[in-house]
C-alpha cells in the first residue's frame, strides 16, 4: 500500500513538472500575470509530492518491505536502521529518486527566494526547472521505478546493502554531491531564462551568483567526502583515482569554478556575458553527461550502476534534446550581445580569462581522458589506455600557470594595471615563496624533493599573494583591522577560496612526495618501527556486528617511546553479501596520518599488515573545506540579500540594463 | 564581425556537442567490455619481462600454452581491478583456473607486491610490465583486461573490464571450457 502511494505521488509530481514547464511560459508569452504566478505553487506541488514518494520508499526500507524489489535487493533484516535510511540511495533507482528530490528541493528554494526577481524572469527560471524535471520524472517512471514489486514471490530476507556503502561517509557523500550536481541546474535555468528574455546583463549575473556558489559549495564538499571515504574505506591509502565516475563529478566542478569567476566579471564589469552563459550551460550539461556515463554502462567503473541500454538511450535522448535546444538558443541570442567594455592586456579581466581558459582546458583534458577510449574504439583506431600517470602529469603542468596567475590576479586592477606598481609585491611574494619552500623541507624532512619544493613555492606564492592583497586593500586606511573586517563577506570568500586552494596544494605536494608505505608480516606481540614511529600489534579480537563478523587487530603506536595512541584495524566479513571489507585503523593529527590496514592472514597467526605514514594528507580535505567555507561566505554576502526592491519589469523584456559597476 | 560569421562562431559549441553525441550514441550499442583485438586468433606476441617478485628472473613467450589459461592485465591504480580481485582468487581456488598476471604500468613494484600480499595472489606467474611493452603489443585498452589463451598459445578471446560471476558464466567461462573440450577431441 505504502509503495503504491509512493508510485502514485511520483506520477503526480511528474504531472506538476509538466504543468510547470508549460503554464508559466504561456503566461509570459501572453503577458498574463496570473499564469506566471502559478509557477510557484506548481513548484511547491512538485516538491511536496516528490517528498511523499521519497518518504514512502524510505518507509519500505525501515519496515523491511521485501515485496518491493528495490528494497529486497538492497536491504536485509540484519541491516541497522540508520543504514536502512541510507540504503535508499545505495543503488540506481533509489539514488535517482534522491536526485529528483534534490532537484525539486532546489526548485522550491528558488520559488521561495525569488520573490524579488521580476515576475517574468522568475516564471521563466522555474519553467526551465520544470522542463528538466519532466525529463527526469519520465525517466524514473519509464525505466527505473523504485516501487516495482517482487509479487507474488516475496523473498524472506533481502540481499543486503553493498557493504562498501555501509559507512558514515556514504551517508553524506551522495546527497552532497547531488545537491551540487543538481544545483548547477539552477545556474543553467538562470542562463536559459536570461537567453529567452534576451537580457544578459549584470543583474542576471548577480541573481545567479549566490545559487551558483551554493551549488559549487555542495559539489566541493561532496567530492571531498567521496575522496575521504575512498581513502579509509578502500584500504589502500589513495585519495583520488581518476576513475571515470570521479571524473564525472570533477568536470562539473571545474566548470563551476570557472563559472563563479566568470560571473564575477559579468556582475562587476558587465563583460564576458556570452561566455558566462555558455559556462552555465556547460556546467549542467556535464553533470547530465556524468549521470549518463554512470548510469548507462558505456564506461567500465567500480562506481557504475548496473547497465541497461534503455536507460542509456533515454538519458542520452533527454540530454541531447536539452543541450541541443539550449546551445541553439545560445547561438541565436548570445551572438547578438555585444560588449562595449574595454580592458588592457594587464588587467583583472585578462587574469580571470586566463583562469577560465585553464579550468576549461583541464575540463577538456578530463573529458578526453574519460571518453577517448570510447571514441577511439568507435573510430576503429584501435585501443589506447588512459590512466593515472597521464592525468597526474597533465594536471601538474596545468597547476603551475594556474597557481602563478592566481597569486597575482587579486592584486591586479580591473581594466588596466601598470606592471611597475606590482613589481615590489611580486618580488616579495617570490622571495617568501622560494625561501619557505626550500627552508621548511630542509628543517623538517630528511630529503628535499624537487616536486615538493615546486608545490610549496606555488602554495606560498598564492598565500603571500593573498596577504599582499589584503594589505593593499587597507593600505590607505587609518584603522587597518576594522577596515579589513569591513571588506565584506564576498571579499573574504575569495580570500578563503584561494587560501583553501593553497592548503590543498601543500597537502598534495607533501603527501605525494613524502609518504611512506610498508607492508610487513606481523603476529600479535610483534613491533614494527619506521622512523620515529613504532607500531605494536597488541591483540587480535573477534568482533561481531549486526551483519558482519570481523578480525580486529589492536595496534599501539609510540613515537620516540612515548605512547601516542591505539588504533583498531579490522578485516570485516559481511555475512549476507559474503564480502570482505577493510576497516582502516587511523591515528591522525594535522601533520600526518598513521594508517594501518590489515591484509590477509598468512597462517601461523601472522598477518600481512600495511602501514602508511602520510604527511599532510588531511590538508587536502582541509583545503577543500576552507574553499567551501569561502563559497558559503561569498554566497551570503549582503548585496545578494538586502536588495532594494527594483521597479517592476513590465512586458518589456529587452533593454533595462542595470549597469551597476563594482558592487 | 559579420553577423552570419558571428552566428556560426556561436554555433560551434552546438556542433562540438553533436559530434560528441554521435560517439556516445554508438558507444551505447557497442559493449565496451567486448573489444575486438587484432590479435584474437593469433599467437601471443614474443616478450621478455621480469618477474614481479624477483627482478632478476625473467619470463618469455614460452610460459604461455600447454593448456588453456587466462592472462589478466591489472594494476594497483585501477579501482576496478580491486573489485575484480576477489573473483580471480575464487576462480583459482574453486575452478583451478590457470591465470598469468600481467602487472601493467604500476607505480612501483612494491605497491604491486603489497597488493598481492594484501588481497591474495591468484596468479601462477606474475609478469611485471612497467613500461607497458607487452600490453602495447596486446593492444591493451586499460586495466583490467583478460585474454583467454589456448594450449597452442593462441589468443582465443579478449574481455575488457572486470571478470565477475556473470561475465564468467555467460562469456569468458564458456570460451575457456570449450578449449578443454577441443583439446580432448
Amino acid at each position: 500500500m505504502i509503495s503504491e502511494i509512493g508510485h502514485l505521488t511520483l506520477a503526480i509530481a511528474f504531472a506538476f513538472s509538466l504543468l510547470l514547464a508549460i503554464v508559466p511560459l504561456i503566461g509570459v508569452h501572453r503577458g498574463h500575470g496570473g499564469q506566471m504566478s502559478l509557477a510557484r505553487p506548481l513548484t511547491y506541488g512538485m516538491f511536496g509530492f516528490t517528498l511523499i514518494s521519497y518518504i514512502a520508499l524510505t518507509w519500505g526500507f525501515l519496515v523491511g518491505d521485501f515485496s518491493i524489489a528495490y528494497v529486497a535487493n538492497n536491504s536485509s533484516t540484519l541491516l541497522p536502521w540508520y543504514y536502512r535510511i541510507t540504503a535508499v540511495w545505495s543503488s540506481h533507482e533509489g539514488s535517482f529518486l534522491l536526485w529528483m528530490l534534490v532537484q525539486a528541493a532546489w526548485a522550491a528554494a528558488l520559488a521561495v527566494f525569488s520573490q524579488r526577481l521580476p515576475l517574468t524572469f522568475a516564471a521563466r527560471v522555474l519553467a526551465v526547472m520544470g522542463m528538466i524535471g519532466v525529463g527526469f520524472y519520465l525517466f524514473m517512471l519509464m525505466t527505473s521505478n523504485p516501487f516495482d514489486r517482487t509479487l507474488p514471490l516475496i523473498p524472506v530476507d533481502g540481499a543486503d546493502m553493498n557493504p562498501l556503502l555501509q559507512d558514515p561517509g556514504m551517508i553524506i557523500h551522495p546527497p552532497l554531491l547531488y545537491f551540487g550536481y543538481v544545483g548547477l541546474s539552477v545556474a543553467f535555468a538562470f542562463a536559459i531564462a536570461a537567453l529567452m528574455g534576451g537580457r544578459l546583463d549584470s543583474a542576471w549575473a548577480r541573481w545567479s551568483r549566490p545559487w551558483t556558489l551554493a551549488a559549487w559549495v555542495f559539489l566541493t564538499l561532496g567530492i571531498m567526502v567521496g575522496s575521504w571515504w575512498a581513502y579509509y574505506e578502500l584500504g589502500w591509502g589513495g585519495w583520488w583515482f581518476w576513475d571515470p565516475v570521479e571524473n564525472a563529478s570533477f568536470m562539473p566542478w571545474l566548470i563551476a569554478t570557472a563559472l563563479i569567476h566568470s560571473l564575477a566579471v559579468t556582475e562587476k564589469r558587465g563583460t564576458f556575458k556570452s561566455w558566462t552563459v555558455l559556462l552555465a550551460i556547460a556546467g549542467f550539461s556535464l553533470s547530465l553527461l556524468g549521470t549518463f556515463l554512470v548510469r548507462s554502462g558505456v564506461l567500465v567503473s567500480v562506481h557504475a550502476f548496473a547497465s541497461d541500454p534503455t536507460r542509456g538511450l533515454f538519458l542520452l535522448s533527454f540530454l541531447g534534446v536539452l543541450i541541443t535546444c539550449s546551445l541553439l538558443l545560445y547561438a541565436l541570442r548570445a551572438s547578438k550581445v555585444v560588449s562595449h567594455t574595454r580592458y588592457d592586456l594587464m588587467s583583472r579581466e585578462v587574469m580571470l580569462l586566463g583562469n577560465n581558459i585553464l579550468l576549461v582546458t583541464a575540463t577538456v583534458v578530463v573529458l578526453i581522458g574519460t571518453l577517448l577510449p570510447l571514441v577511439h574504439q568507435e573510430l576503429g583506431l584501435g585501443s589506447i589506455s588512459v590512466g593515472e600517470p597521464f592525468f597526474d602529469m597533465v594536471f601538474m603542468w596545468l597547476t603551475i600557470p594556474f597557481a602563478l596567475m592566481l597569486g597575482i590576479a587579486p592584486l591586479v586592477r580591473w581594466r588596466r594595471q601598470k606592471i611597475g606598481e606590482l613589481k615590489v609585491p611580486m618580488l616579495q611574494m617570490l622571495g617568501v615563496a622560494v625561501i619557505l619552500a626550500f627552508v621548511l623541507p630542509l628543517i623538517f624532512a630528511e630529503v628535499v624533493s624537487g616536486l615538493a619544493v615546486l608545490g610549496l613555492i606555488l602554495a606560498f606564492w598564492v598565500l603571500w599573494g593573498t596577504v599582499e592583497e589584503l594589505r593593499m586593500r587597507v593600505a590607505q586606511r587609518e584603522h587597518k583591522l576594522p577596515a579589513m573586517v569591513k571588506l565584506g563577506r564576498s571579499h573574504w570568500g575569495m580570500v578563503l577560496g584561494h587560501v583553501g586552494f593553497a592548503v590543498m596544494i601543500i597537502g598534495v605536494a607533501l603527501v605525494q612526495n613524502y609518504e611512506v608505505e610498508r607492508t610487513v608480516r606481523m603476529a600479535p606481540g610483534d613491533t614494527f618501527t619506521e622512523g620515529k614511529y613504532s607500531f605494536e600489534f597488541k591483540t587480535l579480537e573477534d568482533r561481531i556486528g549486526p551483519n558482519w563478523v570481523s578480525d580486529a587487530a589492536v595496534f599501539e603506536i609510540t613515537r620516540d617511546n612515548r605512547r601516542i595512541g591505539e588504533v583498531v584495524s579490522e578485516k570485516r566479513f559481511y555475512t549476507i553479501q559474503r564480502q570482505i571489507m577493510t576497516q582502516t585503523g587511523l591515528q591522525v593529527n594535522p601533520w600526518r596520518d598513521l594508517y594501518v590496514a590489515m591484509g590477509e592472514e598468512l597462517g601461523d597467526g601472522s598477518w600481512a599488515v600495511r602501514i602508511h605514514i602520510k604527511p599532510f594528507v588531511r590538508w587536502i580535505w582541509m583545503g577543500a573545506i576552507i574553499m567551501a567555507f569561502g563559497g558559503i561566505l561569498s554566497a551570503s554576502d549582503k548585496r545578494y540579500r538586502l536588495k532594494k526592491k527594483r521597479p517592476k519589469v513590465t512586458g518589456n523584456v529587452t533593454g533595462n540594463v542595470t549597469g551597476e559597476g563594482s558592487a | 564581425m559579420n553577423p552570419k560569421l558571428r552566428l556560426l562562431a556561436f554555433l560551434t559549441p552546438l556542433f562540438l556537442f553533436l559530434g560528441m553525441g554521435v560517439f556516445l550514441f554508438t558507444g551505447l550499442f557497442s559493449d565496451p567490455t567486448r573489444l575486438d583485438s587484432a590479435l584474437v586468433g593469433r599467437h601471443v606476441p614474443n616478450f621478455e619481462l621480469p618477474d614481479l617478485y624477483s627482478p632478476d628472473r625473467s619470463h618469455n613467450q614460452s610460459i604461455v600454452g600447454g593448456k588453456p589459461m587466462l592472462l589478466n592485465v591489472w594494476a594497483t591504480w585501477c579501482p576496478t581491478c580491486y573489485a575484480e580481485h576477489t573473483f580471480l582468487n575464487k576462480l583459482r581456488a574453486e575452478e583451478n583456473v590457470y591465470i598469468i598476471g600481467l602487472n601493467y604500468k604500476d607505480d612501483s613494484r612494491a605497491a604491486a607486491v603489497n597488493w598481492l600480499q594484501d588481497l591474495g595472489d591468484p596468479y601462477e606467474i606474475n609478469l611485471f610490465d612497467q613500461t607497458g611493452l607487452l600490453a602495447l603489443d596486446l593492444g591493451v585498452y586499460g586495466a583490467p583486461e583478460t585474454f583467454v589463451i589456448d594450449a597452442e598459445g593462441i589468443i582465443r578471446y579478449r574481455h575488457v573490464g572486470d571478470l565477475n560471476e556473470r561475465v564468467w558464466r555467460d562469456e569468458v567461462g564458456p570460451v575457456y571450457y570449450s578449449l578443454y573440450e577441443q583439446g580432448e577431441r
